[in-house]
């Protein structure tokens, strides 16, 4: 897949709660082969903007191309890294159970996972730094190792578009860095990564395109290009005094 | 009667293996579906499907003039799934909540269904006798036909259990990643409804529609304390419903007057008591202990860093205080005199004539070892 072009085509999508407008006819073109950041304050819809291209939230109005084609035909493209808040940690299973999930798409209807998802799921478990883990109770993990294993599952799904919902949330800088490392490493092999991101001070770090969202796309592109004062004032309003101490969007 | 008795009634006497096996397939059944209803929180819709089930039962009857146990179940099933669907339908189409709704179905369905029952009581008819054995149970009444209907939907209700485990574990752990994977999430969550619904109306006959909830959620919420495993737990729930449903019928059996279907919940019951109380790990009693033990740790390095604090105000770091002082310092005060003399056990503290103590030096080094523990920790 060639680098110019398009991973991810959304096209005028619109997510109303009631007759409230949530996201409002949002356009956003995602290059085969970034990293990408997704920016804004509390209630922009970037949670909603991700649900609602990978259909977990219905939308009004919109079109979601993935690498051309629409979303329903290329499910098997997009892996997917949720919030990790969205499940309950009290389930009765282990780690090395959660990530083999992540296979379950492939192995189709009925199948039961064998000697080659646990393969392909320790050897996750080994990228994102928890192959000791690997049986462990999912309810005696931290809250960064709860993250590190929901990356690990989408790992295994092998796709080539990742969404990934704050996976920073509730990490200590050490595992930030590891995830960091990981989210490039997929970068560097051809991979495209869009991330939830809450953080405004590590966006040039981190990313090299971004989306500042507010209910609209206020803009998008190369973090050179547009993260700037001006369009973050645009999405965050009066809140972000300059670029270099942001109050942080909690 | 002896235990050799017992088992020979159980595989001689037509009726208690009849009652038996019943009970023992419904516990099944409902036990090992029971663990999905709660770990996706809706425990609350067995009580639902089995109360929305009534006025099925009476309809049926109504219709087809029989009470052939095919008739009275799909009667059962289909009132049930109806009124599962109102509530999902409720749910997703105005702002009244799951609990809520459920309630109102629950109510508004058995009530619509006490009202059949009694209508059709009053008909001039003498089929009708025995439609209230569905109120509270009557497994003495189950006969073969009725238990062959009962194992052939268990086990269908197993089997796809067993072939949709991976659709319906991930379902009930994360339904959200089941969409993204490219599964059809609302049919396979129609699918464990539908089989939820035909578990619970299986045993409305023997338990009754009033307790046919306990044996959804009770051998569940047992068997969750014992594992931390999914299948381990769907085995144990169905093996802790089956006990308590061939236990529930051989000891209503052995006493006159007692009905299966309480006597059915009552087993289970204590097993659920046991196992809350119980269980290694998630048991009460042992969290209990736990803490106590805890709590005398942390009383007894209280009292000892009380000490080694009252030491360092002389000299003489031998210098001896009285009890009154240590407690007046101490948190735990009720635990200072206990803890002082294990100290003295320990060679950690020294008691002196008249009600006084002193730290010893090994109590000094243990004082000084715990606030550098205390410190590297903060």
């Amino acid at each position: 897949m060639s680098n110019n072009e398009l991973a991810v085509e959304v096209t005028d999508l619109t997510v109303a709660y009631k007759d409230k407008p949530v996201l409002w006819d949002i356009d956003v073109a995602v290059p085969s082969g970034i990293l990408m950041a997704v920016v804004g304050p509390n209630g922009a819809g970037k949670t909603t903007m991700i649900k609602a291209i990978l259909g977990l939230v219905k939308s009004a109005a919109g079109q979601v191309l993935i690498y051309g084609q629409p979303y329903s035909k290329q499910r098997h493209l997009v892996g997917y890294v949720p919030q990790r808040g969205s499940v309950d940690w009290d389930f009765p299973t282990n780690v090395l159970d959660v990530v083999m999930m992540g296979r379950y798409g492939r192995l189709g209807w009925v199948k039961r996972p064998g000697k080659a998802e646990r393969e392909a799921a320790l050897d996750a478990l080994q990228k994102v730094g928890m192959a000791d883990f690997s049986e462990r109770q999912i309810s005696q993990l931290s809250g960064g190792q709860q993250q590190r294993v929901f990356l690990a599952r989408a790992l295994v799904q092998d796709a080539s578009v990742y969404f990934m919902d704050e996976p920073f949330q509730g990490v200590d800088a050490k595992t930030e860095r590891a995830i960091i490392g990981i989210l490039q490493e997929l970068r560097s092999s051809g991979k495209t990564v869009i991330v939830v991101h809450h953080d405004l001070q590590t966006v040039p770090e981190y990313f090299d395109w971004v989306t500042l969202l507010n209910v609209r796309r206020i803009a998008g592109g190369p973090v050179k290009e547009v993260f700037n004062d001006e369009n973050l004032r645009l999405a965050y309003g009066g809140r972000v005094a300059f670029k270099g101490q942001p109050e942080h969007a909690v | 009667m002896n235990i050799a008795e017992v088992l020979h009634n159980l595989l001689f006497d037509y009726t208690l293996r009849t009652v038996a096996l019943g009970a023992g397939i419904l516990g099944i059944v409902s036990g090992a579906l029971g663990c999905f209803a709660m770990l996706r929180r809706q425990s609350l819709l067995g009580d639902s499907v089995s109360h929305t089930a009534l006025p099925g039962i009476a309809v049926a009857f109504l219709l087809t003039g029989t009470k052939s146990p095919v008739m009275m179940i799909l009667g059962a099933a289909v009132a049930g799934w109806l009124g599962t669907y109102a509530v999902i339908q409720i749910v997703r189409r105005s702002r009244i909540k799951t609990d809520t709704a459920l309630g109102l179905i629950l109510s508004v369905f058995f009530g619509f269904g006490l009202v059949l029952l009694t209508y059709i009581q009053k008909l001039p008819n003498s089929r009708q006798a025995g439609l209230e054995k569905f109120l509270f149970g009557q497994a003495s009444a189950l006969l073969v036909e009725d238990v062959i209907t009962m194992g052939i939907l268990g086990g269908i209700v197993i089997l796809t259990l067993f072939f949709f485990w991976k659709e319906f574990k991930l379902l009930s752990f994360d339904p959200d990643f089941l969409e993204i994977l490219g599964f059809p999430v609302r049919w396979i969550e129609s699918l464990l409804t539908l089989i939820l619904v035909i578990a619970i109306v299986i045993g409305l006959q023997t338990v009754g529609v009033v307790l046919m909830s306990a044996m959804v959620v009770a051998p569940a919420a047992a068997a969750r304390q014992w594992t931390d495993r999914l299948s381990l737990m769907v085995v144990l729930a169905a093996l802790f419903g089956a006990i308590s449903g061939i236990a529930g019928a051989v000891i209503s059996s052995l006493t006159a007057h007692l009905p299966t279907g309480p006597t059915i919940v009552l087993c289970i019951s204590a097993i659920v008591i046991i196992s809350i109380t119980l269980a290694p790990n998630r048991g009460l009693f042992w969290k209990w202990l736990r803490q106590l033990n805890d709590r005398r740790r942390l009383a007894l390095e209280a009292v000892l860093l009380d000490l080694y604090e009252l030491s360092r105000q002389h000299a003489d770091p031998q210098h001896p205080h009285s009890v009154e002082t240590i407690r007046t310092m101490s948190f735990h005060t009720a635990r200072v005199d206990k803890s002082l003399e294990i100290l003295e056990e320990k060679n950690l503290a020294r008691r002196i004539p008249g009600e006084y103590w002193a730290i010893t030096d090994m109590g000094r080094a243990e004082a000084e070892k715990s606030i550098q523990n205390m410190e590297r920790r903060t």
